[in-house]
Order: C-alpha cells, then sequence, then structure tokens
C-alpha cells in the first residue's frame, strides 16, 4: 500500500505546476506522509478547496493507496 | 420509497447541528484521525453526533461523493462541511475553529 514521495510530488506537480511540495516521511514507512503545499492557485480559496485541489491531483490513490497524509495548504506569501 | 444514500446524507447533517463522519464510535474510535478529532470536539464540550462510517459501506463510499473529499473523518457543522482532520486541528490551533462554533450558534465550553 506504501506510496514513493517522489510520486506523491510528482503528481501534485503534474495538476499545479508552480506548487512548492514539501513532503516528509513521518515513520519512515513510505506510508504516513505530510505534506506542505505552496500554490498560487490557492488565492481566494477556502481551506477545503484547496485540499480538494490536491486531492483531486493524487485522484484515486487519495484514502486507498495513500490512507495517511497530513495535508497543510497556503497560497504564496505576497 | 427508499431514500437514496445521499438523501439520507443530507437529512443527518441538517437535522443534527454537529455531526462527524468518523470510524468508530466516539467512545471508541477506530482509527488515529478520528480519535484526534473527537478529542478537540470533547476538548471544546462540542455536543456532537458520531457516525460510524465502518458499521455502514454505503455512507461510507456516499460521505465521499457527498462532500468531494476522499478520507474520513468529515466534520460538519449545521449542514455545511467543515473539513478532514487537518483542517480541524489547524482552525483549533488558531482559534478559527471556536469563533466558527459561536457564529454558528453551537455552545462551545473552552
Amino acid at each position: 500500500m506504501a506510496m514513493d514521495a517522489a510520486e506523491i510530488e510528482r503528481l501534485i506537480k503534474a495538476a499545479l505546476p508552480d506548487a512548492q511540495v514539501t513532503i516528509e516521511d513521518l515513520r519512515g514507512d513510505g506510508d504516513h506522509y505530510a505534506a506542505h503545499v505552496v500554490s498560487g492557485a490557492f488565492l481566494g480559496k477556502s481551506r477545503v478547496q484547496q485540499h480538494q485541489l490536491v486531492y483531486q491531483a493524487l485522484g484515486a490513490r487519495m484514502g486507498g493507496q495513500l490512507h495517511a497524509l497530513a495535508l497543510q495548504t497556503s497560497a504564496p506569501e505576497e | 420509497m427508499e431514500a437514496t444514500t445521499q438523501d439520507r446524507i443530507r437529512q443527518q447533517v441538517t437535522e443534527t447541528p454537529v455531526v462527524l463522519f468518523m470510524k468508530g464510535t466516539p467512545v471508541f474510535p477506530q482509527c488515529g484521525f478520528s480519535a484526534a478529532v473527537v478529542q478537540i470536539l470533547s476538548h471544546m464540550g462540542i455536543k456532537f453526533k458520531g457516525i460510524d462510517v465502518l458499521s455502514d459501506p454505503g455512507v461510507r463510499q456516499g460521505i465521499k461523493e457527498f462532500s468531494n473529499w476522499p478520507t474520513i473523518p468529515q466534520l460538519y457543522i449545521k449542514g455545511e462541511f467543515i473539513g478532514g482532520c487537518d483542517i480541524i486541528r489547524e482552525m483549533f490551533e488558531t482559534g478559527e475553529l471556536k469563533q466558527l462554533f459561536e457564529g454558528k450558534g453551537v455552545p462551545v465550553r473552552a
């Protein structure tokens, strides 16, 4: 069920090309990640909408292959 | 006539002010993310209804379609989807969650 951090980053960047993605493998087991995503696409959007954009990028993997992805999103600082 | 799962979910989130779709029950959460949200709500003294998606596969899938959100837990206040574990935790830490509950007329203790 594990997924590579580089693969997560690639999928996010494919959908949000300007994204700065920081991924941390929380337990070193390739199964529990924390991701911080910064993208201009998040400007003016609610947190729910921001996370939805990232979930869309990950598609069906989220909740299946990827059980534990703690997500933090923000728009770039002015 | 049998209500569809989507109708049933819509009814559940509107007839109770605070609803948490979770894995397990508030007393025995079956997942760390669900447990974390239960802990936050309990700490704030929020009265809420927990719905165990593990006991109902239709709801487990249906709730993800209802909110276009792929993971459990999911918190609803007065019919509005507020977020999953990460968002609730972040909003709790910044004090936004308390403001939101108060703004929606839900009593908060802490």
